[in-house]
């Protein structure tokens, strides 16, 4: 069943007797060609783009809790495609053009709204540092707008621009940037793939692979054996977990928790997303009227989806010292997700040194505006065996290598990133 | 978090920076045969673990010594806090 305009005034016209669920509830088959553990944005949108593009349909996502409740519904929902080097800028400008058609191509509302972002710039050297940084994404295709102190004070005018500390100096803005509905990128995802005949099924616990003569044959799940001709798993935060089964005991990875924080609902105030350029502060405003934000890791290895007061502190800090009027607006959620950080900041698509065993992990902190890139070019790598050609730098081996995609230029640290 | 310090008593990790897992004390040794391998898997590689993890603490705020501390990282619950340089001590590292 399609969903259109048309589609919701005839439903409302008779009752609202119409609809169906949006995917089905399958009980696992026996075996699979390609098996997904992880039934997140990554893994959702691998599947859809498995089937979509690449004709597989003996497909299943295995999701242990329920779809969509990781940190797909966990981020801040900023898409952007601000990226430096040659590793990332390409596959990061990939995924804003996947964004910009989602909706249309897997027919659900995602509500992907292109309200631009601002990176601002505190000194004469950050100013420098994002004019090559728009140079850089000009170069693959992308846009930026270097703005200085008065185009900056023309969008955000309610900004602390004379602050004695870190005064704003300009900003670069990327116009195509913007915020999406996260949680409908999950259903999306999922009804799109479902449609297409791959089994999402959940309440389904990996707890195990079964690998014979360096092969993985497939997955023992809380629900039985299930082989697979490939296996993919996207598991973010539980990377380490996960892997640790298919005998991966050491990744360049480790899980950090990561808060983010919503007030309650304001008038409309902010254009876009906003990100402080002297502490580690980003915001954006929820279309309820929510300001949605979010700042640096706790910064300690942790499995808890839930950090400490401290780092609460900070962020409200940088918030402040941005826009000092948020002060008298009150906190009304903040919660945490795990974050598989990397060595180098960048993420991991590859083959693993098990036949028929696939990752795709290292999202750091900036997993969600990659959703509809990386489940393109995992699929990509599942269905072909080759990385798709923006995703060709994020191998597994690199740091063995001495290739590091150190955007941040901040070395191996992972919970610097 | 509250880290009890072997020394100082009970104070907040604020006072501290963290640096991961305690098998950072252990350096390869830059000379052997296997050295690139071995300090690629130092650098770079994690076990990452669900639960008990010993990692390195630097008291920054406050008498500047590095700790082991023992921490559960899946509740946050800090087990103990040793002085890394006994730590270390105790592998056999000289100095």
């Amino acid at each position: 069943m399609g969903y259109s305009g048309f589609r919701v005034i005839k439903e409302a016209l008779t009752g609202h007797k119409g609809w169906e669920r949006a995917w089905r509830d399958p009980d696992p088959q026996p075996a699979y060609d390609i098996v997904i553990v992880g039934g997140g944005g990554h893994g959702l949108a691998t599947a859809y783009y498995l089937a979509r593009i690449f004709g597989k349909s003996r497909v299943a996502v295995l999701e242990k809790g329920w779809i969509g409740g990781g940190n797909v519904g966990r981020n801040t929902t900023i898409i952007r495609s601000n990226y430096l080097l040659p590793g990332n800028e390409p596959f990061y400008e990939f995924s804003l053009k996947l964004w910009e058609n989602l909706e249309q191509d897997f027919n659900f509302n995602a509500m992907v709204s292109q309200r631009s972002i601002l990176n601002l710039a505190h000194t004469d050297a950050q100013r420098d540092a994002y004019r090559r940084r728009g140079n850089a994404m000009r170069l693959h295709g992308a846009d930026s707008v270097l703005l200085d102190k008065e185009g900056v004070r023309r969008v955000a005018p309610f900004l602390n621009f004379d602050s004695a500390r870190f005064p704003i100096k300009g900003g670069l803005m990327q116009p195509r940037g913007g915020t999406v509905r996260h949680d409908a990128v999950a259903w999306g995802y999922a009804r799109g793939a479902d449609r297409r005949g791959v089994d999402i099924i959940q309440n389904c616990e990996v707890t195990g692979f079964r690998i014979e003569g360096g092969k993985c044959l497939g997955v023992e799940t809380s629900r039985g054996f299930i082989g697979a001709g490939k296996v993919g798993v996207a598991v973010a935060g539980s990377t380490g977990r996960v892997m640790a089964q298919a005998g991966m005991h050491r990744l360049p990875i480790e899980s950090h928790v990561l808060q983010a924080f919503v007030s309650e609902g304001l008038k409309p105030l902010l254009p876009g997303v906003i990100t402080y350029g002297a502490g580690h502060f980003y915001v954006s405003q929820s279309d309820k009227g929510g300001l949605v934000f979010g700042g640096d890791i706790d910064g300690y290895n942790s499995y808890a989806q839930r950090g400490n007061l401290p780092v609460v502190e900070d962020v409200c800090e940088g918030g402040m010292s941005l826009m000092p009027m948020i002060g008298r607006a009150r906190l009304l959620r903040m919660w945490g997700g795990i974050m598989d950080m990397s060595m180098d900041g960048s993420p991991i698509i590859d083959r693993t040194p098990t036949e028929g065993l696939y990752l795709n992990a290292g999202w750091c902190y900036g997993g969600f505006k990659a959703t509809p890139a990386s489940g393109w070019a995992f699929a990509h790598l599942l269905a072909t065996d080759t990385p798709h050609e923006t995703a060709t730098a994020y191998r597994l081996d690199r740091f063995a290598r001495g290739y590091m995609i150190d955007e941040k230029g901040v070395g191996a640290q992972p919970n610097l990133h | 978090m509250l880290i009890p310090h072997p020394l100082l008593g009970p104070r907040d990790a604020q006072e501290f920076t963290y640096l991961g897992d305690a098998s950072l004390i252990d350096r390869p040794d830059w000379q052997g045969e296997d050295a690139a391998a071995a300090f690629h898997d130092y650098l770079y590689q994690r076990d990452n673990p669900a639960g008990l993890h010993r990692e390195l603490w630097f008291h920054e705020q406050g008498d500047r010594s590095w700790l082991v501390v023992t921490r559960n990282t899946l509740t946050h619950e800090i087990m103990g806090a040793e002085l890394a340089r006994d730590v270390a001590r105790a592998r056999g590292r000289g100095k």
